[in-house]
């Protein structure tokens, strides 16, 4: 029963960054109707921006707000340089432009940083936490509680501030939102910006656990996607608990079915995309698309 | 001088010019109705007023040029868009969507303007929560209407508010609109297929035909037209 219990606990934690990059996807596809596949790649960068600033004699907090402020600048770049002069081109050229600048950021960590892994410290301290007979990590508490607050942050932006609402507006109808005086791209950019904070947040988060390296976030990025679909790809609340049902169902599964085990976790991604295409194509949360003719 | 002018205005979409020279005054107070086809141009020349698309000629309203603004500049300086198939942000509640509405304002002022639309609208106050995306056409014109006044503008630009609606419905809208006339001495220019509702409330009016204006009267005027009762009102 611990066993079970502890594999829950944990599968929250690793579905809590899964739900903080399906969440960056979420936001960048509602706000412009395009998924950003270079988001895990961006994300690995802002890990390997901790590093070079602990390098350069930072502590690890600051550094990790530094880069997380950075990667929302950058976020805001990426959009109004790359996504918005391409907002009336096909989708396949952004697919293709944003393939390239996966395969770019790759390259570029690979450049700056070298192929060798490299060891991020865990925001969290080493210790345990005793609940009765059930243990659980310092850092499996503190991820939970680290997305929680930056989920209840997020909520209180959209539901109670006027910048949310022209936000949730922009996003929902930008026609209407000029209409009644937002400005539309500012506003995307700030979506866009917020994707790429949160990306930053599971990049940091998922570091210390699977070492900095150039292709880290290969494995996130799926488990990211998976979320997505299955919470529905409009959905942020979607997104969050198919993050953490993604999170939970793999670290089950890679420990009760002994032929899958670790290295097939992978696997579970991917039948969970495949099988929410097949049987619920709007994921659990997502809104049917209706067309009016 | 009349509150809001245009004179000698192109505008169309890309290559395509669909309107062809328009001069067009409405007097401040004065409920304005443009008459016209289908494909006239009618909701392009709401589009060129508000900005939304590229347009050559001048805009004068309340004495300041607004052709070479922006929308949203346009927006701000009052001129209101209740653009065709009502543009509600589907996604939000009726509360949100009339907040947003107010988005140029600040907070008190935009409070008491809320309590003062909705009087106008009560069946709007029973549906404060619901997402906008659920009202009916009718409702949701209404709810179009309010977001629109929030901006507490000095014109107001509707564009077939009576689109999809059943004509009981249709003439209470009008109603309203004469009544928030009344109250609040606000210009409007309605653009409208549908006629004979339109003019009952309206004070003018002026045809458009294929992207000119080829007839400007009074609203009575035109309602006792031959040629308009044959063509716009349905009478033989």
């Amino acid at each position: 029963m611990n066993l079970f219990a502890s594999q829950i606990i944990d599968g929250l934690a690793d579905g809590a960054i899964y739900a903080s990059l399906a969440l960056a996807l979420v936001f960048s596809y509602r706000s412009t109707g395009i998924v950003n596949f270079a988001q895990g790649e961006m994300a690995m960068l802002s890990a390997y921006l901790v590093w070079q600033l602990m390098a350069w004699g930072m502590p690890l907090v600051p550094a990790a707000l530094v880069s997380i402020v950075i990667s929302f600048i950058a976020g805001a770049l990426l959009y109004a340089t790359i996504v918005k002069p391409l907002s009336h081109a096909s989708l396949l050229t952004v697919v293709s432009v944003l393939i390239g600048l996966y395969l770019a950021l790759n390259s570029l960590a690979g450049f700056l940083w070298t192929y060798t892994i490299k060891a991020l410290p865990s925001l969290f301290p080493k210790a345990h936490l005793q609940f009765g007979s059930f243990t659980v990590s310092a850092e499996t508490v503190g991820i939970i509680a680290v997305v929680g607050i930056v989920l209840l942050l997020l909520y209180l932006l959209f539901e109670t501030t006027k910048v949310g609402l022209a936000m949730r507006g922009a996003a929902s109808t930008p026609d209407s939102a000029i209409l009644v005086g937002v400005s539309v791209p500012v506003m995307l950019l700030i979506g866009w910006g917020i994707a790429a904070a949160l990306g930053a947040l599971s990049g940091i988060l998922v570091a210390p656990r699977v070492f900095l390296n150039p292709t880290m976030m290969f494995g996130v990025i799926i488990y990211a996607f998976a979320a997505a679909t299955l919470g529905g790809f409009d959905s942020v609340v979607g997104a969050v608990v198919g993050g953490l049902l993604v999170g939970v169902v793999e670290n089950l599964v890679g420990t009760y079915i002994p032929w899958i085990g670790p290295d097939l976790k992978i696997i579970v991604a991917l039948v969970l995309i495949f099988g929410t295409l097949l049987i619920k194509p709007d994921g659990l949360f997502g809104r049917k698309k209706v067309v009016r003719l | 001088m009349s509150l809001f002018s245009i004179k000698g205005m192109h505008a169309g979409y890309g290559a395509r010019n669909v309107l062809h020279g328009i001069d067009l005054d409405v007097e401040e107070r004065q409920i304005q109705v443009v008459l016209g086809a289908n494909g006239a141009g009618k909701t392009t020349l709401l589009r060129a007023i508000s900005g939304t698309i590229a347009r050559e000629g001048t805009i004068l309203f309340d004495g300041a040029r607004i052709d070479r603004l922006s929308a949203r500049k346009i927006v701000a300086a009052g001129v209101a868009h209740v653009p065709q198939g009502r543009g509600t942000f589907a996604d939000l509640t009726v509360d949100e969507n009339i907040r947003l509405g107010a988005y140029l304002r600040t907070g008190a002022e935009a409070r008491q303007d809320r309590e003062r639309w909705l009087t106008f609208f009560p069946r709007l106050r029973e549906r404060l929560s619901q997402q906008a995306g659920s009202l009916s056409g009718g409702e949701q014109q209404m709810l179009a209407i309010t977001r629109a006044l929030m901006l507490r503008p000095r014109l107001l630009l509707l564009d077939e508010p009576s689109l999809g609606l059943a004509p009981i419905i249709t003439q209470g809208l009008f109603k309203t609109l004469a009544a928030i006339r009344e109250e609040t001495g606000m210009t409007m220019l309605i653009v409208e297929q549908s006629a004979n509702l339109a003019l009952d409330v309206a004070d003018s009016g002026v045809v458009l035909e294929s992207g000119e204006i080829v007839l400007r009267d009074s609203a009575q005027n035109l309602a006792g037209n031959d040629e308009v009762r044959r063509i716009y009102l349905g009478y033989e």
